[in-house]
């Protein structure tokens, strides 16, 4: 894991956009994966704890994570441009790929060797987040909120919406609110 | 040519502003990914508007699943299917304006007060949030397949070399992808 002074820079907007690109069309069922693979161990541009605090940002405003941290990296980066040109290479070659299968699809996705292999890659994407997640995971250990109690928080949150389904408004809001507090009130300490 | 363009319903621009309309509001309250949106989006287009079956709404996310890119490219495929183009646009873009907008806004804000106490308590306290998160939405992903075992002991196959070799997720995936073809999962 790179430390924060290994970190590189971003050559410019349209380095912004080829690595934003060169992400997306790796990314089968979800980009996060490949996001920290290709920003934090590639590139080098941020370190995990970077890594989790845009994607902390990405996943409390609303709409797509991925969008909203490419906006946040972009921009953070290279301003507006960088910010235009992380979105542009997200999306344009994907949208391109993903309308030409809609044209191109009849019954091909009902046959049962294609329904096997979309099982397998939703399988794959599965333990991709989950891998992710552990990966992140070790940055919690300079959180000021302490090894056990922010365990204790992710396993929280994993039981409240993976399992007992609670709407994600409220867990964000009144957990998450908790969290901060508490973590607002330890930094002052 | 102008069902390439508007689709088979042939939709006026009427019905396209409240597409877009109804798609950005879904996106300004997805919090936790485009995927969570999925279900009010079906009760809308398939239920309320009739404008898809069920099936060709559930193939239009398998198609999105199947390609790469980010999940949100889900709504652009629905679009297409109910209104060609202009059905990828107003989709597209409602879904991704306000969203985008805010995002924005929220980093400008973040970068200029970064150092403050209130966003170093924000990014830490929420840190354990998010990887919670991250975990439960593995799980939720394990759904449709958890009655196939074989594609059950893909999961963790995959978190193990995730982590503990330097192998590119798209080889993963091309191995699920594999293994699925062959009937294993």
């Amino acid at each position: 894991m790179p430390e924060a002074d290994a970190l590189r820079l971003p050559r410019g907007a349209l380095d912004i956009a080829r690595v934003f690109n060169r992400m997306a069309l790796q990314g089968f069922g979800g980009v996060l994966a490949v996001a920290q693979r290709e920003l934090v161990e590639r590139e080098r541009w941020m370190t995990p704890a970077q890594f989790l605090e845009v994607l902390s940002l990405g996943q409390v405003l609303p709409g797509p994570n991925i969008i909203n941290m490419a906006l946040i990296i972009g921009h953070r980066f290279c301003g507006w441009r960088g910010a235009a040109a992380a979105l542009a290479g997200l999306l344009c070659l994907p949208l391109l790929i993903v309308l030409l299968l809609a044209v191109l699809y009849r019954e091909t996705l009902s046959q049962p060797r294609v329904a096997g292999a979309l099982r397998g890659m939703g399988a794959v994407a599965a333990g991709l987040v989950i891998g992710t997640a552990l990966k992140l995971a070790g940055s919690l250990r300079h959180n000021p909120l302490g090894r056990p109690a922010a365990a204790g928080i992710a396993l929280v949150t994993l039981l409240a919406i993976g399992l007992w389904r609670w709407p994600m408004v409220g867990v964000v809001l009144g957990l998450g609110g908790a969290s901060v507090a508490a973590a607002w009130w330890r930094l002052g300490k | 040519m102008n069902t390439l363009l508007f689709g088979a319903h042939g939709l006026d621009s009427g019905v396209l502003l409240s597409l877009f309309l109804h798609f950005g509001m879904l996106s300004l309250l997805a919090i936790g990914g485009a995927i969570t949106t999925a279900p009010d989006m079906q009760r809308y287009v398939v239920g309320e508007r009739g404008w898809l079956t069920d099936a060709q709404f559930t193939a239009s996310v398998a198609i999105a699943q199947a390609a790469p890119g980010p999940n949100v490219l889900f709504v652009a495929v629905v679009g297409w299917n109910i209104a060609g183009l202009a059905g990828v646009l107003a989709t597209l873009a409602g879904s991704l304006l306000p969203s985008t907008t805010l995002a924005l806004a929220a980093s400008r804000y973040g970068e200029q007060y970064r150092e403050s106490r209130t966003m170093r308590a924000f990014s830490a306290g929420m840190a354990p949030l998010t990887l919670g998160l991250l975990l439960a939405t593995g799980w939720v992903l394990t759904a449709p397949v958890r009655d196939h075992w074989g594609a059950m002991l893909l999961v963790p196959l995959t978190v193990l070399l995730l982590v503990k070799t330097r192998l590119s997720p798209v080889w993963l995936v091309a191995m699920g992808a594999l293994a699925g073809a062959l009937g294993w999962a």
